[in-house]
């Protein structure tokens, strides 16, 4: 079938202002948006630059907004689009150059909440016991891949106003490891939480829990985060 | 730009991770990477990490060290196995402490499944030593040691790629990397370099492997003289997604999945009698393509099923929920209710920069050290893989030696200084990138890359033999005949990924010829290379490792011998 997409172009050493352009392409239904995108790139427009690399929502690369939605190209079967599809950088972030935007930001949000396990105590000569019920307060979690769609999506983030707010991908890393039975650091780390741009900065407005490409309840969490916060300062 | 590092690490994968940890807060380290923090092709890994921890079962180490060297067919080096399976406890307890959350047994201690190839007392059947967080162990264990670099303020030098090894009076001081955001070129001065690249899947069409697993590191080092080792072995996982080639891990069969023919014979069973669907990748990958080849594939096609269906809704989303997610979403197709499609999809090379115990990279057949050069993981040849990787091998692999490259480069850096740098390795590498950017022709990258990839699926894959690699060579050949005639269109600066593939095109194209020539030479069958015009394993005159060095009238093949210090070869029946 022939597929029709208008894609946000810009690039910095020709460009004054970012633009759209159409293309068509020949693909089959079973086929994935993002080789509709590699074949643009191989056979029409070689300079149509965007991140890619695993194919199959693992490694995270190229989140970008379809339609209006973030989402992963490699995700998404050209089988359940009828009319043009339009293909934008994420928003949030600096546009580099086409559908490439500067992450340094996300990256660097990411690594202010501390995304390691913190222990006070000597580890064991074998493993640290974690019971399977233990596991499964924050098993969820560990599915994030760091693409940024969440981050992106989250109206607090695209709110010029509030764009300080860490953002839901950071905040599910620090879930992941403040409901880890084997983390020690629960102060620390509520104390950097416990902030207006910290776990405060969600309103419940759920988008990045809508469009996570690996079904996380981001909202949810964050949602625990900030009861157990709350739970803490009241005692 | 010239920047300078006591050590420089090439590959954000669990290797180049593992040893930046161990490097860092000791000396001055830096990661190159050509993808962001987190994108590496080690995170794609499913099913899990061996060590013989004896969670689920008995196990010892001396299984799992027969298990591996037979796993190999024999030609794993088992100086380097012992030290791999004697540090497997060691090196899971240190990721469990680090923060790795592992999938628990009812007791809390980390969960074991079933694995192909590992079994229990020599071979008598399958044990579970497999450690594993549902199925994305890999992506889990590439974000715990992502986030220890954090810890450790380790400097990244993101999306940059790296074009050429810089090397003075023999010694590798440095390299030069090509910045993808800026199109800047830089020269990253080191005493000591550790390559960390990963493999070369995208070599074939239908590949498990990332579109970054495009091997040109082989290659740059290739050019330095430097040989490659046992490079012929080439394996292909059983089961790839049909027609994809995504992986869909051992570890559905490990949990019990079956493999079944056109006819709904569990056609393991003929092939493998005692192990059945849990044989060694080669074996299962052989068979799969037997029965296809003798007409019972699924409705006559190049698959077969992979079958769950007696496992339940529960245990599918709670052990195998990405690869439930990947066939719902990729063929529309439930596991729970319909079996899989799968057919042997390009997954991993065996062979690679040959290295010591340490990682360091030898030079010659006699073990001489290219000082300054260090490589581990998948780009690395130790050899511990032999003739066929088991599952859950790699792992442990990239770990164990990516440790143990970062202590030998900490304690080697002590003791050196910065030694000084071409002063013209800039300017030549800037002017390779000017004249391809200039160069007119009426090629383009795409449908030779294509037709690369086709030839070695063709005559480089599960089947080989002389009359197909022969060919093969030959048109390879011609391919790079045709890429001297490519013409870019985009001569932008920022993010130019036609010149980067362009540049990995012209490695390719030389690392299939060294493959397919490699294989060639290899007149017998063992592990993943199969000649169909030699069908058994010739211990008498192959029992040795390949190594294929560069020369000016072509690849050049020498062999070294097998360090076999405990399993005599035996035939290899599972």
């Amino acid at each position: 079938m022939l597929i029709k997409l208008k894609i946000f172009r810009y690039d910095p050493q020709k460009d004054k202002e970012p633009y759209y352009q159409k293309f068509e392409v020949e693909a089959d239904p079973m086929e994935r948006l993002l080789d509709c995108l590699n074949r643009i790139r191989w056979e029409q427009d070689p300079s149509l630059s965007f991140r890619w690399s695993c194919g199959h929502g693992v490694c995270g690369s190229d989140g970008m907004r379809i339609n209006g939605i973030c989402g992963l190209p490699c995700q998404k079967l050209v089988r359940d689009f009828e009319e043009e599809v339009l293909i934008e950088p994420l928003p949030v972030f600096k546009v580099i150059k086409d559908l490439i935007v500067d992450l340094t930001p996300f990256f660097e949000r990411y690594h202010s909440i501390k995304p390691y396990l913190m222990t006070k105590t000597h580890p064991p000569d074998q493993e640290r016991i974690q019971l399977p019920e233990q596991h499964l307060q924050f098993e969820e979690a560990i599915r994030c891949i760091l693409c940024a769609c969440c981050t992106a999506s989250c109206p607090i983030n695209q709110n010029k106003e509030t764009e300080k707010y860490v953002g839901p991908a950071a905040l599910v890393r620090a879930f992941r490891y403040l409901f880890d039975s084997r983390d020690n650091a629960s102060e620390e780390r509520m104390a950097l939480l416990d902030q207006k741009n910290g776990a405060w900065g969600c309103q419940t407005l759920g988008k990045c829990t809508e469009v996570c490409p690996k079904e996380i309840p981001v909202t949810k969490q964050i949602g625990r985060i900030k009861k157990r916060i709350y739970d803490a300062n009241k005692t | 730009m010239i920047l300078k590092h006591d050590i420089v690490i090439v590959g954000a994968g669990l290797a180049g991770l593992r040893a930046a940890v161990e490097c860092a807060g000791k000396t001055d380290i830096a990661i190159v990477s050509k993808v962001l923090p987190t994108r590496s092709h080690s995170g794609a890994a499913q099913g899990g990490i061996t060590a013989p921890l004896g969670n689920e079962e008995e196990d010892r180490w001396e299984w799992y060290f027969f298990d591996t060297v037979k796993g190999g067919d024999y030609l794993g080096d088992q100086d380097a196995i012992e030290v791999l399976v004697r540090d497997a406890a060691r090196a899971v307890y240190e990721l469990e402490h680090m923060g790795v959350p592992f999938s628990r047994t009812p007791e809390g201690k980390i969960a074991q499944r079933n694995f192909g190839g590992h079994t229990r007392d020599y071979g008598k059947k399958p044990v579970k030593r497999a450690c594993y967080a549902a199925d994305h162990t890999g992506r889990v264990v590439l974000d715990t040691l992502y986030d220890q670099c954090l810890r450790h303020e380790v400097k990244f030098y993101p999306e940059h790629y790296v074009l050429s090894l810089v090397f003075e009076e023999g010694r590798c001081v440095g390299l030069i990397v090509y910045d993808l955001a800026s199109g800047k070129l830089h020269l990253l001065q080191a005493k000591a370099v550790l390559l960390a690249t990963g493999g070369c899947g995208k070599l074939y069409r239908t590949t498990s492997n990332s579109n970054a697993t495009t091997g040109e590191m082989f290659n740059l080092a290739y050019q330095q003289g430097i040989p490659l080792e046992d490079i012929e072995f080439v394996q292909f996982h059983p089961t790839g997604l049909y027609p994809l080639g995504i992986l869909v891990s051992e570890a559905a069969r490990g949990e019990g999945g079956i493999l079944r023919n056109r006819l709904g014979e569990r056609f393991m069973e003929r092939y493998a009698p005692t192990v059945k669907d849990l044989a060694a990748r080669d074996v299962v990958s052989r068979a799969i393509l037997t029965e296809i080849r003798e007409g019972r594939g699924i409705g006559g096609k190049d698959y077969v099923h992979l079958d769950l269906t007696h496992f339940g809704e529960e245990k599918i989303s709670k052990k195998l929920w990405e690869i439930a997610s990947f066939v719902r979403n990729y063929l529309g197709i439930d596991p729970v209710y319909e079996p899989i499609p799968v057919q042997p999809t390009c997954h991993y090379i065996m062979g690679g920069i040959p290295t010591d115990l340490n990682g360091r990279v030898l030079a010659d057949e006699e073990g001489s050290v290219v000082p300054g050069l260090y490589a581990a993981g998948e780009c690395a040849c130790v050899s511990v893989h032999g003739a066929n990787r088991l599952g859950c091998n790699s792992l442990l692999d990239l770990l164990v030696f990516g440790r143990r490259s970062g202590l030998a480069m900490v304690e080697k850096v002590k003791q050196v200084g910065h030694p000084s740098v071409p002063s013209n390795s800039l300017r030549a590498v800037e002017e390779k990138i000017h004249q391809l950017l200039s160069h007119k022709g009426h090629e383009k990258i795409g449908p030779i890359r294509k037709r690369m990839q086709a030839v070695m699926m063709e005559y480089g894959s599960a089947f080989r033999n002389e009359e197909g690699l022969r060919k093969g060579i030959e048109e390879i050949r011609s391919l790079r005949d045709r890429y001297r005639n490519i013409e870019l269109l985009n001569k932008g600066e920022v993010f130019n990924f036609e010149l980067m593939e362009a540049i990995e095109l012209g490695h390719q194209i030389d690392l299939s010829e060294v493959i397919l020539f490699s294989a060639l030479h290899r007149k017998e069958s063992r592990g993943a290379h199969y000649r169909e015009d030699f069908p058994t394993r010739s211990d008498q005159d192959f029992l040795k490792h390949t190594l294929v060095f560069q020369s000016a009238e072509g690849p050049d093949v020498r062999y070294k011998p097998v360090r076999i210090v405990r399993f005599q070869p035996e035939a290899r029946v599972y």
